[in-house]
């Protein structure tokens, strides 16, 4: 910010126009001995409460003044008069000559000669440069002393020589303008109410505005960016005609966390190391009796064209509560509704985004808890093809078009496939969810018909949102470490637009 | 996913091919692996004990280090994944396991009190095998990769392998009492009973993970040869007397377990993959294991079952059109041999080696097929039916409300829905036992011992943790708390809440006050006065976690929905906060 302009300035500038019509800047700074900067600046501010107070030209001023040699010769004379006046009545030998005529000796001899006002005499031995007019006229010396009457070719002559030099200088030329008045009105910055209501608008001077300036933050609330990302993936499922599952239970029996899903007993997963188990309420209530029989038939001795896993299945180890590790319980839950519906099956396409808890080793990337994002569809006679086609569409509308799969091992599908997607930011494939074909073992006992495949596919909402908003640390993103500034100031989510 | 570390140019000289690493990358893609790393043990030693010392002796051999599927327990060695991997490219067929009759089969008696501890053993031998150096390293590296997954931790299954030759069967499978078992166990020199060994390897780094598996049991499980030579105590170690070397001949391999199908498997892939390197390559010795009951078992069962496959439904299943033919060829390739049925065209007889026992229905087969087609080379369907989509309503309400908080000036928060129990109960002045919490029973950290309540601490901890920010902060998140409820399945319930919190220099009950007319107004209910029939009020009520005459019940309906005021200052505290707050709590499912 500029220092304010005392109003004295601005007033005296003015008065002084009143009277003198025109006046230059440069000229008032040494009348009013004040910096001429400051006399600038204080036209500039009287400029800013009307365009038309003063009509203000700038100007360029070119000064030609001597330069140090130029003054020397304005005072002594120029180096080939100098050097005539060195050469006495009988001559003088030219090495002489040049040493007694110090540095600029060279130059005024050879001006001297080419004026003729010198001559060589090769008579004698050494010869000796004597005088061929009797009279000279200094006319550099003259030129020099009268410069307004210089001619342009001398102009440039003496430049050349360094004899002269041009400075220029830029003032201002101010003059009155069209609206000049020597008070200046307080400008507005704002219309009002009362401008209005009085018409006093009409009259008013309004500051200028400064259009390069941000404006003003709007005060608001903002969506979490994550959640915002929820949003969106439940819209692309609700688009393709999928209908939500009801996720509002965090506790889960391990019924149908696990052996539902035809998940062993011994299985790694259902090991305290990665799963949360809840001491109160530890158990669940009872389970749908019939179905219970028929999974622990399945694990423990096969059926449906399985051989099952052949070990002892317990009860009791399935009714231990946990929180679900995945929202695939809710899917069993939501089959087994399916397969025991009183108007009997009927195709069903099902999805659901919440929350799953995982008793693992946390890092940047991984949390206890995180979301999921699960789709799952049941028809008599789906194929692989069909997942593989589903998906394409599903990771489309989440502006990914490249997908390619790889074989993996799920324990409740099969057929199971990676999915990965090239990240043309990263030239690479990364892996962004899994998939499959409901294993018969896990959709046969719930009561479904034979004839009906389940596909089914899940990943991560943390780890799309991550990549696509470039946050590396995932406690940046949840948890009450959250920037807000970052929720803040978040753009709306558009998963289908880079 | 199990991970194994192969020598790359060993395995190129197996596969009989070299490859970059991108080509090596693609072809476990195809076939379901992953090449997870490129490194050397020098690397390695680097980077995961940060032994620079150790590491300048170690070897700069590149090292790839691939995973492996979960069920694949065919794959953990060199010898199992060369031999796949060749089989899958259609090099080599798949290799056929035979039985070779010795004169006098080994026995292995099971004595009844086994029943107590572990009860099921299974033998196998390995006649005239030459190890090398690298193949009795995979050997090992085998047994450690099949007690970490098959075996969970040995609890299910415990291998022991030895040198046949210095043992004399018959052998026995018995438990004792942990006094009576004396021996020197693998690489030791002293003499130690069970109890000793408990607490010789209590500190040892890989071993003392096994102690508990038996060490509280009243008889530890011992095997011995027919001089009372110990070959081993399982779970936990071999005796070093019958250890193998280099140049061991002949192994004698014996699984206990809990488990005996697992034990199976184990036996079966252990002997597949090793007799690889006997003199008549793929040939074992059948064991005679005598059962408690007297009844004699032949191990191991290397059962070759067949499965017949209609063509029709697998092409159905996948969602491709190959002939007989094709499919058998790719079964064939994934280690499966299959031929078309002669009499019908429309089936395979597939032969399931007992390197696969992970498949045990249809399904498992189909998936090979599908991997051996190629995943990426099925042509894409849709599913053809129409459904009208619903959305779950409890879900359409929040995300209705959610905008309209968020459109009156308050931001979106995130927070955990696990957390200590002083986050739900002290920091809040209430009595952790009068609260109707779920209690987490393996918290690793004290972040994890409770499902949440209330929807307070999360938002507090968001406030101060964003202190730099200009006041007022004004916060909500609508979100599930957990809640006991006797009488439903899990004894235990979601609640969808909406939680605000105004944070300033002044507490301004009147900004959550003001939101909580708002919600109110969005959803139609009016404000009871004087004598309405329904609506919402304010209840004035006193609550330790809010300030004295500053706390009200949300009542809609006559029923408490919530709660509404200003924080007391010693939860501020607890919270670290120094601004005064107000906030609102209530749930929003009555308004479904």
């Amino acid at each position: 910010m500029s220092n304010p302009v005392p109003s004295e300035l601005t007033e005296r500038i003015l008065l002084h126009l009143e009277s003198a019509e025109q006046a230059d800047s440069l000229r008032l700074a040494e009348q009013f001995g004040i910096e001429h900067q400051k006399i600038v600046g204080a036209v500039k501010s009287i400029q800013a409460h009307g365009e038309r107070l003063l009509d203000v030209e700038s100007v360029t001023h070119k000064s030609l003044t001597l330069t140090e040699e130029g003054q020397a010769v304005a005072q002594s004379g120029s180096h080939e008069a100098n050097v005539y006046a060195a050469v006495p009545e009988q001559g003088i030998g030219q090495a002489e000559l040049l040493a007694a005529g110090g540095g600029n000796a060279k130059v005024g001899f050879s001006k001297a000669m080419s004026q003729g006002w010198l001559w060589l005499d090769k008579s004698v031995q050494p010869p000796l440069v004597r005088r061929k007019v009797a009279t000279i006229v200094d006319q550099v010396r003259e030129q020099l002393l009268q410069l307004a009457k210089l001619s342009d070719k001398d102009l440039a002559d003496y430049k050349k020589r360094k004899l002269l030099q041009e400075l220029s200088t830029k003032s201002l030329r101010i003059s009155k303008g069209p609206e000049f008045s020597t008070t200046l009105t307080k400008l507005e910055t704002d219309l009002t109410m009362e401008m209005l209501a009085s018409g006093q608008w009409q009259q008013l001077k309004f500051k200028a505005y400064n259009f390069d300036a941000l404006g003003a933050t709007p005060t608001r609330g903002q969506l979490h960016p994550l959640l915002k990302v929820r949003t969106e993936f439940r819209q692309i499922f609700l688009e393709m005609g999928f209908s939500e599952m009801a996720t509002n239970n965090y506790v889960e029996a391990s019924f149908w966390n696990f052996d539902a899903l035809f998940q062993p007993q011994q299985h790694p997963a259902r090991d305290a190391h990665d799963t949360f188990f809840i001491k109160q309420p530890a158990l669940c209530g009872p389970l749908p009796n019939d179905y219970v029989q028929r999974v622990s038939t399945v694990h423990s001795v096969g059926g449906y064209g399985s051989l099952g896993y052949g070990y002892k299945w317990q009860l009791a180890e399935a009714q231990k509560n946990l929180l679900r590790t995945h929202t695939t319980a809710v899917s069993a839950r939501n089959l087994f509704q399916l397969a025991n519906r009183a108007y009997g099956f009927k195709p069903a396409k099902y999805f659901s985004i919440d929350k799953v808890f995982r008793n693992e080793t946390l890092d940047a990337t991984h949390l206890a808890e995180f979301h999921q994002v699960e789709g799952v569809i049941a028809q008599a006679g789906l194929t692989l093809a069909d997942l593989i086609g589903t998906l394409h569409e599903f990771f489309r509308k989440l502006g990914i078009s490249q997908l390619r799969f790889k074989p993996t091992y799920n324990p409740y599908t099969e057929p199971s496939m990676e999915i990965y997607c090239y990240h043309g930011g990263l030239a690479k494939w990364i892996e962004v969810g899994n998939s499959g074909i409901f294993r018969p073992e896990l959709v046969r006992p719930m009561g479904l018909p034979p004839d009906v495949n389940v596909l089914g596919w899940g990943l991560s909402l943390e780890r799309p949102t991550m990549v696509k908003y470039g946050i590396n640390n995932i406690r940046d993103l949840v948890g009450p470490k959250v920037d807000l500034k970052m929720v803040e100031d978040g753009p709306i989510c558009r998963l289908d637009r880079d | 996913m199990p991970t194994i570390g192969v020598k790359r140019d060993l395995l190129f000289d197996a596969l009989g091919k070299k490859y970059t690493d991108d080509e090596f990358q693609e072809l476990c893609f195809a076939f379901g692996l992953e090449l997870d790393e490129v490194t050397t043990e020098k690397q390695m030693l680097t980077k995961e004990q940060g032994d620079v010392a150790a590491a300048a002796d170690a070897s700069e051999e590149i090292i790839y280090r691939i995973d492996i599927p979960a069920n694949r327990y065919d794959l953990l060695c060199m010898e199992g994944l060369v031999t796949g991997l060749r089989v899958f490219q259609g090099k080599v067929k798949p290799p056929k396991f035979e039985f070779v009759e010795p004169a006098q089969r080994q026995v292995l008696k099971i004595t009844p009190s086994t029943a107590q501890i572990r009860p099921f053993a299974v033998a196998a031998v390995l006649r005239n095998v030459t190890f090398t150096q690298e193949s009795y390293n995979s050997f090992i590296d085998l047994q450690d990769k099949l007690h970490q997954n098959i075996c969970r931790k040995r609890t299910l299954v415990a291998i022991g392998t030895h040198d046949l030759d210095t043992i004399k069967g018959p052998f026995s499978y018995e438990a004792l009492a942990p006094d009576q078992i004396k021996f020197v166990p693998l690489n030791q020199t002293q003499e130690l009973n069970g109890i000793q060994l408990m607490d010789f390897y209590a500190t040892h780094a890989q071993l003392k993970q096994y102690l508990p598996i038996i060490r509280d049991s009243p008889v530890y499980p011992v095997i011995y040869d027919s001089n009372r030579v110990v070959l081993s105590l399982p779970p936990i170690i071999n005796g070093d007397h019958s250890k193998i070397s280099l140049k061991t001949k002949n192994v004698f391999i014996e699984c206990t377990a809990t488990d005996l199908t697992k034990a199976k498997v184990v036996l079966d892939t252990i002997v597949c993959l090793f007799s690889e390197h006997c003199a008549k390559k793929f040939t074992v010795e059948p064991c005679d294991v005598i059962q408690t009951d007297g009844t004699i078992i032949s191990y191991p069962e290397l059962a070759v079952r067949e499965e017949r496959v209609s063509v029709k439904r697998a092409n159905a299943y996948i969602g491709i059109n190959e002939p007989a033919n094709k499919l058998a060829d790719m079964l064939t390739r994934m280690y499966l041999e299959a031929e078309v049925d002669a009499k019908d065209g429309d089936s395979l007889n597939v032969k399931i080696p007992p390197t696969r026992h992970d498949v045990i229905h249809a399904c498992d087969i189909y998936e090979d097929i599908a991997i051996a087609f190629g995943y990426n080379n099925i042509k894409k369907s849709l599913p053809a039916f129409m459904q009208i989509a619903k959305q779950f309503p409890l879900n359409k309400l929040t995300e209705q409300l959610r905008e309209q908080v968020a459109q009156a000036g308050f931001t979106e928060a995130l927070t955990f829905t696990l957390c200590s129990r002083d986050d739900i109960a002290l920091k809040l002045n209430k009595d952790i036992e009068a609260l109707p919490a779920v209690h987490i029973g393996n918290p690793k950290t004290l972040e994890f011992q409770v499902v949440r309540t209330t929807l307070l601490p999360g938002l507090l901890k968001t406030v101060v943790a964003n202190r730099k920010m200009p006041l007022p902060l004004k916060l909500f998140e609508i979100s599930d708390v957990v809640l006991t409820a006797e009488h439903t399945e899990v004894g235990a319930r979601n609640e969808r809440r909406l939680c605000a919190v105004n944070c300033n220099k002044s507490a301004g009950f009147e900004v959550v006050h003001g939101l909580l007319d708002r919600v109110m107004q969005l959803l139609s209910v009016p404000w009871k006065t004087g004598g309405a029939d329904s609506g919402y009020y304010l209840q004035a009520t006193e609550d330790p976690s809010y300030f004295p005459g500053r706390c009200a019940n949300v009542m809609y309906n006559e029923t408490v929905i919530g709660k509404i005021g200003v924080l007391h200052p010693s939860v501020l505290q607890a919270f670290d906060l120094t601004t005064p707050c107000s906030a609102v709590e209530f749930t929003i499912e009555p308004f479904v």
